[in-house]
């Protein structure tokens, strides 16, 4: 992975990636038309994730310093390569597991909407915090890039990432970047791109339940879940809450529409089988 | 004792946390569970809520809340 | 098929989980995430805030200087607003309203458009769109980009920091004064931002509250009241400084209502209990000047704009309609204000504002051109106006229409400015509150409670009034 950052010479290093960026991104605004790859834009709430989504799709999303200013989903679109993307950004979450009206709809995205590729936006100012969610995101998808963003506020700070580091521990492509001044956008957009076309890495981090009977239990189910519905990714998440009586999986489970998500994934970004969760 | 009671710019540690449920669970989420180090950073105003340092974000909850939050006070707290 | 079986072996599983298995869930992660960051950050310092947010908070959350900023910040924001929109109103309403009008009708005419025709779409439509573009363009181009460099910067945050203890105190949600504070543009987006409420019951009172936050719409006409009637009251060097602190004295109102209203609620209809709040405060931001001003000018001003405008133009055409058709030889606007009068002035408003309150449903922006449209064309005739043709006027004979044919007083400008904050919410704003809640129930409470308060206090207010022999 190479950096603007790393190299601590992120200026001039960036006078050039404007050039080379603009050569193959095409920024399509709403119009998402054909598209070949859905990719969600995810993360805790203030992290710049519209701001990204902004910069690579050249739209307006409203961009505040406040947690909560994205509540509804934005959508979309950029080419690079001669690809097309369709783009979500999703509202700030701090967690998959417990959710209020805002954060479902990125956690129902993320688990049912099958994006191909998860851009995780992450403050490099508070990476542990961050990491919290990723590691989650990390529990039901594979295809994800980690946007280390707001490098420019963590320098200030005086505070050092190793990046490569970052990306072995977790097992996908890790971008610094410091999306307001359009720096990392052109190593972004590689990543993305290697994600969406190539096979998922196999070396992704999974948290363990350091409770040997959760994680038997965890075991247990998601195989059984695996004969139920072949095909479905992320049976150890499902097992998980299934085990702590979600009730929107539960239902999934129920009316099978779990099995869905073993199938077409792009197309079921519109859907959204769960619409049951306690009220 | 509980984290409301804990003096401007004190250091603690969370050691339990006294609520269930969805509650519980978000503030376990924003990283504030047993083992993670808290800090007075500073009050309102009006004297309620009261913003902590957290795995280094910065956190208001109010009164009611941060008393179902029992810490304990580290040795070697600086004062100001 | 059923899958029922895996939620019965999932039940079986969780028998024999420790009871406090889920909090093991969220331990494993964050150890995870701490053996991580441990490994892969390091920091040349053990601060954990830049000194100057702390110094910065120091003060904006400080006893006295945190209020006292707060305060000086909102009504610097509205002052900036009048005094910056005068001029530009002026030449927007020269050209459009004066000059366009005239050439427009001139063109209609000499093309031999029948006197209908002209009168629909030049005095009625037209006339209609020009006015709510020389009046609410120019406030709006200034308000937007003040109000979103305080948003980018990271003030918002700790404005809900140092009330929330008001909040609190009336039983709701501390994030609620970030939803009132996207009220503040329009009232349909406050009604969505309280999504990030997960209380079901604090994010009703949210809603339904949302509508004492002044919007873009309702913002014209209290500066128009406040300038003309009340910052005419002091001596002119003053005015500009009186007016704004009228419209701040309003907004005010607001809040202590929303308060009010939400202590209300949560002790009757939507008792139940405070839930957890948690609000990060993020670091402070340089805004970034130019992306403001160009968010804020081309996307919500324009957007606002566009709908004021495609509100405007049928209500001028209705207008133009209701004063030109004839029914028993008086015209069908006059028959409904004389029904309306009654009601109107023992709110201390008159028959002319209810009408022009009816016709405005679908948008605020239009209540002041609409007011004085009628007023003239009812009025005792000394105007020469045509029936039906928005006003052609400035501030200052704005002031001498309502006073000398409208027979206005200091207590209809007053109540008019109550009426403003207090009434029901325009149809999208009702309109979102359906697709938010899905309830009849909860819409029309949130619909019609604001208005009955509206009745209420004006009619308190006006009885007071004339009691005292104040009018
Ligand atoms: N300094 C700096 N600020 C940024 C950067 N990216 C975003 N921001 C700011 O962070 C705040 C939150 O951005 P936003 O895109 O709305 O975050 P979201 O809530 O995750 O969508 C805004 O004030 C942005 O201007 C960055 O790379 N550097
Ligand atoms: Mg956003």
């Amino acid at each position: 992975m190479t950096s603007g950052f790393q190299a601590s010479s992120a200026g001039p290093a960036c006078t050039s990636c404007a050039i080379y960026n603009s050569a193959n991104l095409a920024k399509l605004g709403v119009e998402t038309g054909d598209y070949d790859y859905v990719a969600a834009v995810a993360g805790n709430p203030n992290t710049g994730k519209s701001t990204v989504f902004n910069a690579l799709t050249g739209l307006r999303q409203h961009v505040g310093n406040w947690p909560g200013k994205t509540v509804a989903r934005a959508e979309g679109g950029f080419t690079y390569r001669g690809l097309g993307y369709k783009l979500v950004d999703l509202p700030g979450t701090y967690s998959l597991l417990s959710t209020s009206n805002d954060e479902e709809i990125a956690r129902d995205f993320l688990l049912f909407g099958r994006p191909d590729v998860t851009i995780a936006v992450v403050d490099s100012t508070r990476l542990e915090r961050n990491l919290n969610l990723v590691l989650q995101i990390l529990q039901i998808t594979d295809r994800v890039v980690v946007a280390l963003n707001l490098m420019d506020e963590s320098q200030r700070h005086g505070i050092t990432i190793d990046v490569r580091h970052l990306g072995r521990e977790l097992g996908v492509p890790v971008v610094p970047m410091a999306a307001r001044k359009g720096e990392g956008l052109p190593e972004l957009l590689e990543a993305v791109e290697q994600v969406a076309t190539r096979q998922p890495a196999t070396s992704v981090r999974r948290v363990k339940q350091r409770n040997a009977a959760l994680e038997r239990a965890v075991a247990t189910l998601s195989d059984k879940l695996g004969q139920a519905f072949p095909g479905l990714p992320n049976t150890r998440w499902v097992a998980l809450r299934l085990l702590e009586g979600d009730p929107s999986t539960e239902q999934a489970v129920r009316d099978g529409t779990l099995g869905d998500l073993g199938r077409g994934a792009a197309e079921a970004g519109s859907a959204r089988p769960t619409g049951t969760a306690a009220r | 004792m509980t984290l409301d009671e804990l003096g401007p710019d004190n250091r603690a540690t969370v050691v339990a946390l006294e609520i269930r449920g969805t509650q519980r669970r978000r503030l376990m989420d924003l990283g504030l569970l047993p083992g993670t180090e808290v800090r007075v950073d500073m009050t309102s105003p009006l004297g309620d809520p009261t913003a902590y340092l957290v795995r280094d974000g910065l956190i208001a909850l109010r009164r009611s809340q941060a008393r179902a939050v029992h810490v304990e006070v580290r040795d070697g707290s600086e004062r100001q | 098929m059923s899958n029922a079986h895996l939620l019965d072996q999932a039940a079986a599983l969780r028998d024999d989980l420790p009871a406090d298995f889920q909090d093991g869930i969220v331990e494993s992660i964050y150890a995870d995430a701490a053996a991580i960051s441990s490994h892969t950050v390091s920091r040349d310092s053990q601060r954990a805030r830049l000194t100057a947010d702390r110094l910065l908070d120091r003060a904006l959350t400080h006893r006295v200087w945190g209020f006292a900023v707060m305060g000086v910040l909102f009504f610097a924001v509205f002052w900036f607003t009048i005094v910056g929109a005068a001029a530009p109103s002026a030449w927007l309403y020269t050209l459009l309203v004066d000059n366009g009008h005239a050439w427009l009708r001139d063109g209609f005419v000499a093309l031999g458009s029948p006197a209908w025709l002209t009168g629909i779409l030049i005095d009625g439509a037209y006339l209609g769109t020009a006015w709510v573009t020389a009046v609410m363009l120019p406030p709006m181009a200034i308000f937007f980009p003040l109000f979103t460099l305080l948003e980018d910067f990271g003030y918002l945050p700790r404005v809900a920091f140092n009330l929330d203890r008001l909040f609190s105190a009336a039983g709701t949600h501390g994030k609620q004064s970030l939803s009132m504070m996207m009220g503040y543009g329009c009232n349909a987006a406050g009604v969505t931002a309280t999504r990030i409420i997960d209380s079901p019951r604090e994010r009703l009172i949210a809603i339904i509250t949302n509508n004492f936050s002044i919007c873009n719409g309702r913002w014209p006409t209290l500066i128009l009241m406040g300038t003309i009637f009340i910052g005419a009251l002091a001596p002119p060097a003053l005015g500009s400084v009186v007016a704004a602190g009228s419209v701040v004295t309003v907004a005010v109102i607001g809040v202590l209502t929303t308060l009010l209203v939400s202590w209300a609620l949560s002790k009757t209809v939507l008792r139940g209990q405070t839930s957890a709040y948690s609000l990060e405060l993020p670091p402070y931001r340089r805004p970034q000047l130019w992306r403001t001003l160009h968010t804020s000018l081309i996307d919500r001003t324009l957007f606002v704009l566009r709908r004021a405008l495609l509100m405007a133009a049928p209500a001028g055409a209705v207008i133009w309609l209701i004063s030109n058709v004839d029914v028993g030889g008086t015209s069908v606007a006059a028959h409904v204000v004389g029904a309306l009068d009654p009601l109107g002035l023992a709110l201390g408003l008159n028959g002319v504002i209810l009408l022009a309150y009816i016709v405005a449903i679908p948008a605020n922006e239009i209540i002041i051109p609409t007011i004085l449209m009628l007023t003239m064309t009812l009025g005792s005739g000394m105007s020469g106006a045509q029936n039906g043709v928005m006003i052609e006027l400035g501030p200052a004979q704005t002031e001498t229409v309502l006073i000398q044919i409208g027979g206005w007083t200091l207590l209809t400008a007053i109540n008019l400015m109550l009426f403003s904050l207090l009434h029901n919410p325009c149809s999208t704003t009702i309109l979102t509150i359906w697709n938010e809640t899905k309830s009849l129930k909860w819409t029309s409470l949130a619909t019609l409670l604001p208005l009955t308060l509206a009745f209420a206090v004006t009619f308190l207010t006006a009885t007071v009034a004339r009691l005292a022999g104040w009018v």
